[in-house]
């Protein structure tokens, strides 16, 4: 019994301490919520187009019965990280051939315009989120965020915030590989 | 002495700082009630120590705005939390249910304090049975027999 309690503070130290280790990943980020929509079909939203841009609107249905998966970015001209994506995402769609389609969050239709004749348009559908309330169909806490639809509607991936720099393009890319790989 | 008073009152005063926007809230006071209530139970997913109605996020506001819309479209609290819960998961919920996920969260505390209760009452026994008037084993005995004989030679000298 004596020899049990004077083990007592290693048990304790070995517990804090794993517990530690936990909390100082660098690699664990407290603000990724994870996301009910894995696994789940895209949830319910149809998108008016952003008048002013020669690409249709966004709805469930686009993204429903694709030939394969479909990158759905939710950007605004206001998000200063979104410009930087901007650059990764046309890089994905030209290089790659990936099909890419637009939510427009809360953005004025005259300044997505704007925005989008000065760094080139990769969306081929655009919807305009001017409330947010497709925003909230998707479970987003920000801009931007990305998703990856399956050809069948399925969610499948979420990555939030700017996919830039090389960790976040790699894990993007191995993410979409898998998406593609799944459908094959 | 009524400046103390009125001091202090300024001083708790930011306590009930709200972030709810006069254009926000309901014109049936009993819905903006519902709608408060909610809202307590509702995490901002941006400021995650925040309940949305505290919080200054646009989402926050967006999820305010939903709460009363749902309300007023005659669902019930628990219709509307589910709404929500249904988007977000169970991280917006300030008091998640109980699933497999979260037992843990759930149990902890409850096995820490059955853990602390057993040490405890475990030390509180063991500290009544030595006060008992048990008699000394042997060694002891012949111990203090020994020290009380050299005491006794000692003090003889």
């Amino acid at each position: 019994m004596k020899r049990l309690i004077a083990g007592l503070p290693l048990v304790l130290a070995a517990i804090l301490g794993a517990f530690f280790l936990w909390g100082l990943d660098p690699e664990r980020d407290p603000n990724n919520i994870p996301s009910v929509l894995i696994t789940h079909p895209v949830p319910d939203f149809a998108l008016d187009p952003v008048p002013g841009l020669d690409v249709p609107g966004l709805a469930t249905a686009d993204l429903l019965g694709n030939p394969g998966p479909v990158v759905v970015n939710v950007f605004a001209s206001w998000c200063v990280p979104c410009k930087a994506e901007h650059a990764v995402l046309s890089r994905f769609v030209e290089r790659d051939g990936v099909r890419l389609m637009g939510i427009n969050y809360k953005d004025k239709p005259k300044d997505a315009v704007r925005w989008l004749a000065e760094l080139g348009n990769p969306y081929s559908a655009i919807g305009s989120d001017l409330d947010g309330r497709a925003g909230i169909e998707w479970g987003i806490s920000g801009v931007p965020e990305t998703f990856i639809v399956g050809g069948d509607g399925t969610v499948l991936y979420r990555y939030v915030g700017p996919i830039v720099g090389e960790d976040a393009v790699a894990k993007f890319t191995l993410a979409l590989q898998q998406a593609q790989g799944g459908l094959s | 002495m009524r400046a103390v008073v009125i001091a202090a009152l300024l001083v708790l005063l930011p306590i009930l700082a709200q972030a709810v926007e006069p254009d926000e809230i309901l014109a049936d006071p009993a819905l903006e009630a519902r709608a408060r209530e909610i809202s307590k139970q509702l995490r901002c997913v941006v400021c995650q120590n925040q309940d949305i109605d505290s919080s200054n996020a646009g989402v926050a506001r967006d999820l305010r705005l939903l709460v009363r819309e749902r309300l007023t479209a005659g669902d019930s609290n628990v219709e509307v939390v589910d709404y929500v819960h249904a988007r977000f998961g169970d991280f917006v919920l300030f008091k998640p249910p109980f699933t497999r996920r979260t037992a843990v969260l759930w149990l902890a505390p409850l096995v820490l304090v059955a853990a602390a209760l057993l040490a405890g009452g475990l030390s509180i026994g063991r500290a009544r049975r030595v006060r008992a008037d048990a008699p000394l084993d042997p060694e002891d005995e012949a111990r203090i027999a020994a020290a009380m004989d050299r005491y006794g030679q000692e003090g003889s000298e």
